[in-house]
């Protein structure tokens, strides 16, 4: 989807976006939560449907899934996925603690010293 | 006549669907204790007694963090559910607009759009149930995306209670029709404020001989719904361009006159000036009917407060007012002898399957049941 068709279709409703919690903050923080609630229902059907149609066509079965270990490489790469989608996740955690640490001389971990 | 979903676009909905259904009937349930147990009882302590009016539970529910949970969750999920809508028409637009111009060009004579229409400002002020757009918008020439958009998240917001088809007022309207006018035969019908033709193919579908004609404001919705009705093989609507408070036809040229869900978006004066055109154009022998959610009158100030929540954070500016006109004395206003003014109420009829009114949790406002108003006319049908 290009940049102004996303942008399109996020639009606002006209009229003032009401808050219910004393800071706002935390209404925008719900409407983060919320719509990753569903991004993530999304991806769970989208699995589903592929278990289920490589069980359909003998080629996985789903007890097969929930038999499966991953061998050490396999784990390796998952482990290694996991962290950076944590990291990403909590970008704003990092880069509250690199200002920390670039106020107090320490260097930011985010910058490098050419920025 | 309807947007091409991916698996992904499916999925958004269903799960819109099931959180909708979860809110209604896990979530939406435990405002009555929060009140019960925490809201009421700390306002009888600061206030001496228990809050009187709607607007005073409001304040005393105002601090309740189920209340702010509940609510902050249901206004989220209106707004992802057009997220979720505008994701699966807007990139599509130009090719949902060459469809319905095909299956409106099958059948040029039931689609008369007016471009000197204007956009009335209680429509154009706040766009309605926080669509983007509203109704109206056009981001290309003959644009349906608005009606598509419509059309393709209004299930999982009334989670099947309407029906599949969306049509569930339509056909129980129709029901009530055959039930207390038995074998009467309407020539002409119309359907005020269309919309996409949700609730106008299950009447041309019970007359098959009358005609029915379908206004609206919004040239998308009529396009749209249009080549809805065409897609469906249905040939006996006219879908209009028009304004409900003043409408080009003529004195008495419609034996059955009816409106869905539509009074609550228009304003005091608007109401009034659509009641006096569906008075005029009213024949002798006929009827008017109008749905709507029940009145706050009768409701303890708690229920009241729970329905009221649309007109506050749903963009819905005339609900609360509405929710307080007595339309029956409107009516009688109109010329109508007491007598000749009736109140009922209106049955969705849906399929087997979809889930029903009283068995399952309505969702306060958004249930398959509606309060009727209408009027009957002097005279013999003709």
């Amino acid at each position: 989807m290009n940049p102004q068709l996303l942008e399109l279709v996020n639009a606002a409703a006209s009229g003032k976006r009401p808050h219910f919690f004393g800071d706002a903050d935390v209404d925008r923080l719900l409407a983060i939560v919320w719509a990753m609630a569903g991004e993530l229902a999304v991806t769970r059907e989208r699995l589903d449907t592929l278990e289920r149609l490589l069980a359909e066509r003998a080629v996985v079965q789903r007890m097969d899934i929930d038999a499966y270990r991953p061998d050490p490489q396999a784990a390796r790469e998952r482990g290694e996925w996991q962290m950076e989608y944590v990291a990403r996740l909590l970008r704003v955690l990092q880069q509250e603690l690199d200002a920390l640490r670039a106020a107090s001389g320490e260097g930011g971990r985010g910058r490098t010293t050419s920025d | 006549m309807s947007a091409a979903a991916t698996h992904d676009d499916i999925a958004r909905f269903n799960f819109l669907a099931n959180f909708n259904k979860y809110m209604a009937t896990a979530v939406a349930p435990g405002n009555a204790v929060a009140f019960r147990e925490r809201a009421e009882p700390a306002w009888i302590r600061q206030q001496g007694e228990a809050p009187q009016t709607r607007s005073e539970v409001r304040r005393a529910m105002a601090p309740d963090p189920h209340y702010r949970f509940w609510s902050a969750l249901r206004r989220c999920g209106m707004e992802m559910r057009q997220q979720a809508g505008r994701s699966l028409v807007l990139r599509q637009k130009e090719s949902l607009r060459d469809r319905a111009r095909e299956l409106n060009a099958r059948l040029p004579s039931g689609l008369r759009l007016d471009a000197s229409i204007k956009i009335p400002r209680y429509q154009s002020e706040l766009d309605n149930h926080c669509m983007p757009g509203s109704y109206y918008a056009e981001y290309i020439d003959a644009d349906v995306s608005a009606a598509a958009n419509y059309d393709a998240g209004m299930f999982a917001t009334t989670t099947g209670l309407f029906g599949r088809y969306l049509d569930g007022a339509g056909r129980g309207t129709a029901a009530w029709l055959q039930r207390t006018r038995p074998g009467w035969q309407p020539k002409r019908i119309l359907d005020l404020g269309c919309g996409v033709g949700h609730n106008t193919v299950p009447l041309a579908r019970a007359f098959p001989a009358a005609l029915v004609v379908a206004v609206d404001l919004a040239a998308p919705m009529l396009r749209y719904g249009h080549a809805r009705a065409v897609g469906m093989g249905v040939d006996n609507i006219c879908f209009q361009q028009a304004n409900a408070e003043a409408l080009p036809f003529e004195a008495q040229s419609f034996d059955f006159i009816y409106s869905t869900m539509f009074l609550h978006e228009t304003s005091h004066v608007a109401l009034r000036n659509i009641f006096g055109e569906a008075s005029r154009l009213l024949a002798a022998g006929g009827v008017q009917v109008h749905l709507e959610q029940p009145p706050y009158r009768g409701m303890t100030a708690f229920e009241q407060f729970m329905r009221d929540w649309d007109g506050y954070y749903n963009n819905e500016p005339f609900w609360s007012a509405l929710h307080e006109t007595d339309l029956p004395r409107l009516l009688i206003e109109q010329g109508y002898s007491a007598e000749a003014v009736f109140e009922t109420e209106i049955h969705a009829m849906v399929e087997d399957e979809m889930p029903k009114v009283g068995v399952e949790t309505e969702d306060f406002g958004r249930g398959g049941l509606w309060y009727a108003c209408g009027a009957s006319s002097q005279g013999a049908s003709t």
